[in-house]
């Protein structure tokens, strides 16, 4: 049975099996969202003393598991108003432009150590092409709208994004010097070699920085004034309904997700086991490297995202662009001279 | 053949979507024609196999430039009827810089005819050819010096445009973060102690 099935898989083409794949992990990114927002506000319930979601249940199992779905069926059922002298087709194809980037990179991350949908040499660059390109989502949706409060969240996040895709990009840079190459499989295999072998160890500051300005590019809180409920409503999106507004929530959650995969596949190991090489453990699981450790890993920077939300208060717009111009933008020029340093005299990941 | 019928698809859009950024009414309309006027060169730049100079271009002008590009055309509150007006006085120049340009293009396109072929036509490149390494080391070792003097012609540019732009207002109030950080509790706070009531 197996192996009539492993027999199948294999004989198919390559372009099926790549294509298998990409359905797969789409799939799988969304159902990994719709688990998130329950996780969310039940993580965010718990932190403030409340139950969070405990209602609907699939099955009778688990109070609160059909929350997510509840909701998208809610949504689905409810309609997509068009605002009277809106833009009507850059109204309708903003939320696209906003999914779209947050899926396709998914292609060139490397789940486990056999697979990855295109193992491409330049990936790392593919990566930064793609993040940057999701600010137009949210930038035609404020515009199109015709709504002044969507329009100022759409100015603020996009000055946003453009301040911090440049601290983001510095600390990639730094990556790139650690790992001598674009492709995001070799970044990986070049962290081997146990927890302080990772890159975190010797690019602590990039470390930080590349999650700040992560958290800051998805426009999460404490650096959501793109939405800024308190101050414009809901920001870019106040005038989208129904389906259009999921697929917006959908965007930023899976660029959360996406966001959280990239910083464990740069700083963390991605795949790398953090027991490697322990002879207590020998040659187990749990030394061997495989998607669990990238999910684990993944996870943790979840949680990360929405204690954040819980805890910090929202900046303020001048705080934001200062810390990104200001801060974390010559705290990574900094580093990438400290690195230069440290090649020249063999430290770290250039010992060998 | 594929790669063929791929180069004219993006070519077809790539035109297109250069039309649409002078014929667009909406100046955001022709903001957002460029973007895909970028992203389809990109594309044909990977049929070239030139992977980093289709990606940077993605990331730099599609990425950051135009989000800029798009982030002032938003805020202008432009008169079309106004803008039109001046458009025939200036036909003439626009005219001989159309003129200027199809000669030279029908130029490079029949210099292979005439017997100088300069390109040498295209050879494709070997499996573990990363066009990205290649770049990176002509660009560090034998193009140091120009590569430096570009960058420090970039920041020359950059340095200019903020010392255009910087005017000093007499009466300009601005904050002093340190301050603001170095305050105390005792600077701002008086705790004042009275009785829970009024004495008769």
């Amino acid at each position: 049975m197996l192996d009539s099935i492993s027999s199948l898989w294999f004989g198919l083409p390559d372009y099926a099996r790549s294509t298998a794949w990409i359905l797969l992990i789409t799939v799988s990114i969304i159902i990994c969202v719709a688990l998130l927002t329950l996780w969310e506000r039940k993580v965010i319930g718990w932190m403030q003393l409340r139950r969070g979601p405990n209602r609907v249940r699939i099955f009778g199992l688990l109070p609160g598991l059909g929350q997510p779905f509840a909701d998208v069926i809610k949504l689905l059922m409810k309609e997509v108003v068009v605002p009277a002298n809106a833009n009507k087709f850059l109204f309708r194809i903003a939320p696209i432009i906003a999914l779209v980037p947050a899926f396709a990179t998914w292609a060139v991350i490397p789940l486990s150590p056999e697979l990855v949908v295109a193992d491409i040499d330049a990936g790392l660059l593919y990566v930064l092409a793609l993040t940057s390109m999701g600010v137009y989502g949210i930038i035609l949706a404020g515009w199109s709208a015709n709504s002044k409060y969507a329009f100022l969240g759409a100015m603020r996040s996009a000055a946003q994004i453009v301040a911090y895709e440049i601290a983001m990009g510095f600390a990639l840079v730094g990556v790139l010097m650690a790992a001598g190459s674009l492709n995001l499989g070799k970044i990986v295999l070049q962290q081997q070699g146990g927890p302080l072998a990772w890159n975190w160890f010797w690019l602590f500051p990039l470390f930080v920085v590349y999650f700040i300005s992560g958290v800051a590019e998805t426009n999460r809180a404490p650096f959501d004034v793109a939405e800024g409920e308190s101050e414009i409503v809901a920001g870019f999106h106040v005038e989208y309904s129904g389906i259009a507004f999921a697929i917006f929530f959908l965007a930023e959650y899976a660029n959360m997700i996406l966001i959280s995969a990239l910083t464990s596949v740069m700083f963390l190991g991605g795949w790398l086991s953090p027991f490697e090489g322990y002879p207590i453990i020998g040659d187990t699981f749990l030394a061997k490297p495989s998607f669990f450790w990238l999910g684990l890993k993944i996870f943790v920077f979840l949680f990360l995202f929405l204690w954040f939300r819980a805890t910090f208060p929202r900046y303020r717009y001048d705080q934001i662009m200062r810390l990104g111009w200001k801060a974390l933008i010559p705290v990574t020029l900094v580093w990438i001279a400290v690195e230069g340093l440290m090649a020249h005299f063999r430290i770290g990941p250039w010992s060998s | 053949m594929l790669v063929q019928i791929l180069f004219y698809l993006f070519g077809a859009f790539l035109v297109a979507s250069a039309l649409g950024v002078i014929v667009a009414r909406n100046p955001v309309h022709s903001a957002l024609a460029l973007v895909l006027c970028f992203v389809t060169s990109a594309a044909i730049w990977l049929l070239l196999e030139a992977e980093f100079l289709a990606v940077v271009l993605v990331l730099v002008y599609v990425g950051a430039v135009m989000v800029l590009f798009l982030f002032v055309v938003m805020m202008l509150d432009i008169d079309l009827a106004e803008l039109r007006s001046g458009f025939t006085r200036y036909a003439w120049l626009g005219w001989i810089t159309a003129g200027v340009v199809i000669v030279e293009i029908v130029g490079v396109v029949t210099a292979r005819n005439l017997g100088v072929d300069v390109t040498r036509g295209t050879v494709p490149l070997p499996e573990d050819y990363s066009n990205t390494a290649e770049l990176g080391n002509v660009l560090y070792t034998r193009f140091a010096y120009p590569f430096e003097l570009a960058a420090m012609l970039l920041l020359v540019a950059i340095i200019a445009a903020i010392a255009l732009t910087m005017r000093r207002r007499p009466g300009l109030k601005v904050q002093d973060v340190a301050k603001q950080v170095a305050v105390r509790r005792e600077e701002r706070v008086r705790i004042v102690k009275m009785d829970p009531e009024k004495r008769p």
